[in-house]
């Protein structure tokens, strides 16, 4: 169903954002924790950088079927 | 005349193709100059032509008058000139004359010679039955003979171009007379061979064979009966006249012995001597008594003669050659016992003469006894009677003086007789000579009588002779003819053999064609019947099975209406089986796959191309999958709607989520009615997704799923990709409800076409 397609897209988007989020509060808490002495930058830093890629992903998610893919014609 | 005429023609009708004007001229020319010179020609054709044909009738009349056969030809080739000649000559002669047909009838040696016609041997047969029983050689002779005369009578009368020698009385006797009319028959069938064998002629010449048979055998009979009667008569006459001439000389002889005895015996007793005279008395009785009845036996014959003769002369003036030889033999017969009777006669009158001398001299013997008894007795009174009855034994009887008279009387005696036999002897002596020329008249009057009477017998003898070498030669002739007269009939034989062999073929052939032709005729008339029939069959037949076969195909067309009908019905049946599965759809679910049904659809309709080609035109999905119901595709659309109203803005250019925020705000500030009746014809700014959509809502709402789907269609961008699903599905459902709807409409359409208004 192509109607569906959009709500598994933000489904999908979603799911990431949380996992980014998730995934760059973690490395956030973890590097602010083991490398930045548990500053909250790293933890912004890993949610922004989490949710920036989630959100770079539903884009991406959401522009694929307008993407041309172009192929270099090598001229022989 | 003829050619002018005919050129005249000629030229007529070749003008005539180059048109009639020039005819006109032409023909009454050739007219003027025809009949300009036939004037003189024709009267002179005429009168040529009457004088030949005159000529020609008065030379028939002329010849049939001179020549009866001739006339009977004409008469029987030309219809009436029966009555003409009858006209101008008067009526016909007989056709057959029969002259000399008064012979004795024919008994018949019937030998097995069948050369000819049975009517001839049938002649022969019938006459044959007539008195067989007096095979008689002479009327056997007779009858060939008769025969062959008749025979000649026949063909001198029927041919004239066959010309016989003199009917001839000479045949053999071997020959059976079959052979002569046998001949005749041929003969005359030759004669008439040339002349288109006939059979009435010979049936006529057989009935006058026939009544000339019978005359003649008639007249033969009753001369042969009158010659035999005479002959036996005459004969048994005869020979008692030669009996009694005979027994005249025998008792002549015996008288004359006797007297003889009697006178010169001298010796014997007188009883004897009484005896001997009384016995010669007797004698004389006897011969006087035989005499007489020679005498009137020999009247009698000589009277038999004579009136055999008469028959004989009557029978040689009726002159039936065929009797001839009755005749000849009657006249030997006659002639042979007149010899016989003369013979005897004359013996009779030897034996006559000779007891007149012995009588003479027994008379004088007697005398000169008596005498010299009376001399005896004058001298001698005493002895008495007859010194001859004396014997020797009474000689001692006598006295000397007795003996001495005696002696001396006997020596006067003998003196005187011996003077008186000077005398007589120099009498004697003229005597003998007037004697002897008496005699000699005498004798040259009996030597004249019996020359004559010799010359008569010998002239008869050599009459009889020459009538009996006639006869042999006319038996050789009568043989030569006989045998001509054969080779003839086997030469005719031969002929006819060849003409009726030819005409056999002929006819053979002649029927045999007639035959064929008769068969051909038949059977081309059968065949045409045939055909006939056959035709007539065939046409029955033909229509019967036109009929049948009218029937046949209006029961197969009936059948293939209700085969049509059937399998429109199945047809229909498949079809609205398949709208059926259609209906089937489940509120979310699709249909069943619609495989089955189009399978069904497809088997029903069989080789119809439309039923195949819209049965192969259903989409894939609609078989495999099924097809999503009106009401399912309805509910999807407000889904599809709302989601195609949030991402209304995304498109290629404007796809990021920021957009997708944007666009979704707008789709929730925007008021659109839900549902707007689509104009009749869209204008660029109605491709708004909202107003589609709008228009689509009312389309659907309103069950026009096909409208809907249009307006969707016209979605772009991610709207478009959105509804992408439920166009899908829609177009399919459509296509799906399209190809069904023609189906059924065909389905209904067949039914409709095949069932038969009542």
């Amino acid at each position: 169903m192509s109607e569906k397609e959009l709500g598994r897209k933000w489904d999908r988007c979603l799911a990431d954002t949380a996992v980014k989020l998730g995934a760059g509060l973690g490395l956030g808490i973890v590097f602010s924790v083991v490398f930045f002495k548990r500053r909250t930058w790293p933890i912004s830093f890993g949610l922004g950088y989490g949710l920036g890629m989630a959100y770079s992903n539903c884009q991406h998610d959401f522009r694929s079927p307008y993407l041309l893919h172009g192929h270099v014609v090598k001229e022989q | 005349m003829l050619r002018v005429c005919r050129k005249a023609a000629g030229g007529a009708a070749q003008s005539c193709l180059y048109g009639r004007g020039s005819l006109r001229p032409l023909q009454p020319c050739c007219y003027y100059s025809s009949t300009g010179s036939s004037g003189a020609t024709a009267g002179k054709l005429v009168g040529a032509g009457l004088l030949f044909m005159g000529g020609g009738l008065g030379g028939t009349i002329l010849y049939a008058k001179w020549d009866p056969k001739f006339r009977a030809n004409v008469e029987k080739s030309v219809p009436y000139s029966e009555q003409l000649f009858q006209m101008t000559l008067g009526p016909p002669a007989s056709p057959a004359p029969l002259p000399k047909k008064a012979v004795p009838p024919q008994p018949l040696h019937i030998s097995s010679v069948a050369e000819t016609s049975k009517e001839s041997k049938q002649k022969k047969e019938k006459s044959a039955e007539q008195p067989a029983a007096e095979v008689l050689p002479p009327p056997g002779e007779h009858s060939l003979e008769e025969a062959s005369t008749e025979a000649a009578h026949i063909i001198s009368a029927m041919s004239e171009a066959v010309s016989v020698p003199a009917p001839g009385t000479h045949r053999d006797e071997a020959e059976p007379q079959a052979e002569a009319p046998a001949g005749a028959e041929c003969v005359e069938c030759k004669h008439e061979a040339p002349s288109a064998v006939k059979e009435r002629p010979a049936e006529e010449v057989a009935v006058r064979l026939a009544l000339q048979d019978q005359a003649e055998q008639d007249v033969l009979a009753s001369l042969s009966t009158t010659l035999e009667e005479a002959l036996g008569r005459t004969a048994k006459v005869t020979l008692q006249a030669v009996e009694a001439q005979d027994a005249a000389v025998q008792a002549i002889c015996t008288h004359t012995q006797k007297l003889k005895e009697a006178m010169e015996d001298s010796e014997v007793s007188s009883d004897q001597k009484s005896t001997q005279w009384s016995a010669l008395e007797s004698a004389l009785k006897e011969r006087s008594k035989c005499v007489d009845n020679a005498a009137d036996a020999l009247q009698k014959a000589r009277s038999e003669l004579e009136n055999l003769r008469g028959v004989i002369a009557a029978a040689k003036k009726s002159s039936v050659p065929g009797a001839r030889a009755h005749i000849l033999a009657a006249e030997e017969n006659l002639h042979r016992m007149s010899v016989d009777l003369d013979n005897k006669v004359s013996k009779v009158q030897s034996a006559q003469t000779e007891a007149k001398i012995i009588s003479q001299y027994s008379e004088l013997v007697r005398e000169a006894k008596t005498q010299f008894q009376k001399e005896l007795n004058s001298i001698t009174p005493d002895i008495q009677g007859g010194w001859k009855g004396l014997k020797m034994s009474d000689v001692g009887k006598l006295t000397a003086d007795d003996l001495n008279s005696l002696i001396a009387h006997a020596h006067r005696r003998i003196d005187q007789l011996n003077r008186e036999l000077a005398e007589q002897r120099v009498r004697e002596q003229l005597r003998i000579e007037t004697a002897l020329e008496q005699q000699r008249l005498e004798d040259k009057k009996a030597l004249d009588g019996a020359v004559a009477a010799a010359l008569e017998r010998r002239r008869e003898e050599v009459r009889l002779e020459q009538e009996r070498k006639v006869e042999e030669v006319r038996e050789v002739m009568e043989a030569e003819m006989r045998t001509q007269l054969r080779r003839q009939a086997a030469a005719h034989t031969d002929h006819l053999r060849d003409v009726l062999k030819v005409q056999e073929q002929e006819l053979r052939a002649e029927a045999q064609e007639s035959l064929n032709r008769k068969l051909v005729e038949q059977e081309t008339e059968f065949r045409r019947m045939n055909q006939q029939q056959i035709n007539a069959f065939t046409q029955d037949v033909n229509t019967a099975f036109a009929r049948l076969k009218g029937m046949e195909d209006a029961i197969d067309s009936h059948a293939v209406a209700e085969e049509e009908a059937r399998r429109a019905h199945q047809l229909w049946l498949a079809v609205e089986a398949l709208g059926y599965t259609l209906k089937t759809a489940a509120a979310e679910a699709p249909t069943e796959p619609l495989a089955g049904a189009v399978q069904a659809i497809r088997d029903s309709c069989g080789e119809n191309e439309f039923a195949q080609a819209l049965a192969t035109a259903l989409p894939e999905e609609s078989l495999q999958r099924g097809v999503y119901s009106e009401a399912s595709l309805r509910a999807r659309f407000y889904s599809i709607r709302k989601l195609a109203r949030r991402v209304a803005m995304i498109d290629e250019t404007r796809n990021s989520l920021y957009q997708y925020f944007l666009s979704y705000l707008q789709s929730v500030l925007l008021f659109e009615p839900e549902q707007v009746a689509p104009p009749a014809k869209l204008s660029p700014d109605d491709m708004d997704t909202f107003k589609l959509l709008s228009y689509a809502t009312y389309c659907i709402e309103h069950g026009d799923l096909e409208l809907a789907a249009k307006f969707v269609n016209q979605l772009r961008g991610e709207s478009r990709r959105v509804a992408q699903d439920w166009l899908k599905e829609a177009r399919l459902t459509l296509e799906t409800r399209q190809i069904v709807s023609l189906l059924s409409a065909y389905a209904n359409a067949v039914g409709l076409g095949t069932t038969q208004a009542p």
